[in-house]
């Protein structure tokens, strides 16, 4: 795999993580269990909709086969999209969807912080851009891990439930091909394995103030970043490519 | 027959016109502060033939973007130039730092907090510890949201006045 098919594909895949996560938060919009946290969802649906934005974007130019950033995330089926596992997970409760966020604000964090020092000058530029905003969803994420362990013996419950539901999507983040392989070595992208330890050590962190166990897992699904997904993908991007696939080229 | 210098002399006072047309858009979501006064007009360039207006968004996803380069459009073709290139311009990032020092006091009188410079490590997520409230410039206000109306926004609470008030975030 030469380097620029490889770029394409990091771009997609972090893109598309981003693109299905921030849809994903955009559906708890009038939905959010009080109205800050109702605001706080769709600022942070906004912030990862507008980095997938600019990721497709890049890919596109890079791809130069006349695609657009809105042709790849209207346009593309489910097994052309390359977004970790855990993003397309259906907002079960708010313990769901503040996991969910939370596993990927410390995986983006430590990613963006490693990315800023890239060869890549788009792609450091870009994580130096982005790291400000995931900063601030992780304080946002991490601070409802300690108040819904310290909270109610309900809130509690749900914590751990929805921590047991989704432990099992958190391996993929730090899986690597030879999309990886070939970036890493061009010190382009961090190895992905290389944020595993600074990651659990932040989870074990926040659990114990959350007062969490850790969940003990051997087992971990993988696919998303190879385009094989679970069923929740396809009903997923059947409502957000709805629009332009019923009504090709339409406009505001 | 013009010599270059006289031409540069005339591309930069074009680029000046270009500059104070601009300082009179006002941002869409907060009209007391042009959009200069933000900081997101990163660059204006004339070459003669060519206008190139380079600007950087606040937050990647602030959906503002799209009425800036309309309101620059507008404005442009008001000054008659017809097709401007806007350039979007991500790196280097956006930063509360780029905002005129008029433009914090213009933010203050109109009701939002200005940004405070935090003082942790990692500065630019940390919580500052004190937002004086615009109103009666009283320390003794709490977070109340982390999250505001818009992506550069929190809301907070002046426990003085017992009224609530918006804080542009520092970034």
């Amino acid at each position: 795999m030469d380097t620029q098919q490889a770029l394409i594909r990091y771009c997609l895949r972090l893109g598309d993580t981003n693109l299905i996560l921030g849809h994903r938060l955009s559906e708890m919009c009038s939905r959010g269990p009080m109205l800050e946290e109702d605001i706080a969802l769709t600022n942070i649906a906004l912030d990862h909709i507008g980095q997938a934005e600019v990721l497709l974007n890049h890919a596109a130019e890079l791809e130069n086969c006349g695609r657009t950033g809105d042709d790849l995330a209207y346009l593309r089926p489910e097994w052309e999209y390359y977004n970790l596992l855990l993003t397309e997970q259906p907002n079960v409760d708010f313990a769901y969807v503040i996991v969910r966020q939370y596993f990927i604000d410390l995986w983006q964090c430590l990613l963006y912080d490693h990315l800023r020092s890239s060869n890549d000058k788009i792609l450091a530029g870009l994580a130096t851009r982005f790291l400000k905003e995931t900063l601030y969803h992780r304080r946002h994420s991490s601070s409802w891990i300690v108040r819904l362990g310290l909270g109610t013996e309900e809130s509690l419950q749900r914590l751990v439930a929805a921590v047991g539901g989704l432990w099992k999507y958190t391996g993929e983040m730090f899986e690597s091909d030879e999309v990886e392989q070939t970036l890493s070595a061009g010190g382009m992208v961090p190895d992905p394995g290389s944020l595993r330890g600074l990651w659990l050590d932040a989870v074990k962190s926040d659990f114990e103030k959350a007062a969490v166990s850790m969940p003990v897992s051997a087992h971990f699904s993988t696919g998303g970043r190879a385009g094989r997904h679970e069923e929740h993908l396809g009903h997923l991007l059947a409502e957000m490519q709805y629009l332009p696939r019923a009504f090709p080229g339409a406009i505001w | 027959m013009r010599t270059t210098r006289y031409i540069i002399a005339e591309n930069i006072a074009i680029e000046e016109l270009v500059w104070e047309r601009l300082a009179l858009i006002p941002d869409p979501e907060i009209p007391v502060i042009s959009i200069t006064e933000l900081g997101i007009v990163h660059d204006v360039r004339w070459d003669g033939e060519q206008l190139r207006i380079i600007i950087t968004p606040t937050y990647t996803g602030c959906p503002a973007v799209n009425l800036f380069v309309a309101e620059i459009r507008a404005a442009m073709h008001d000054l008659g130039f017809d097709h401007p290139v806007i350039e979007i311009l991500y790196s280097p990032a956006w930063s509360t730092d780029r905002m005129a020092p008029e433009a914090l006091e213009k933010l203050r009188k109109y009701g939002i907090a200005p940004p405070v410079k935090p003082c942790g490590p990692n500065g630019f997520c940390a919580a500052p510890e004190v937002v004086p409230c615009p109103s009666c410039g009283s320390g003794h206000t709490s977070l109340r949201s982390q999250f505001g109306a818009t992506a550069c926004k929190a809301l907070y609470f002046c426990n003085r006045c017992n009224e609530p008030f918006e804080y542009f975030k520092h970034f």
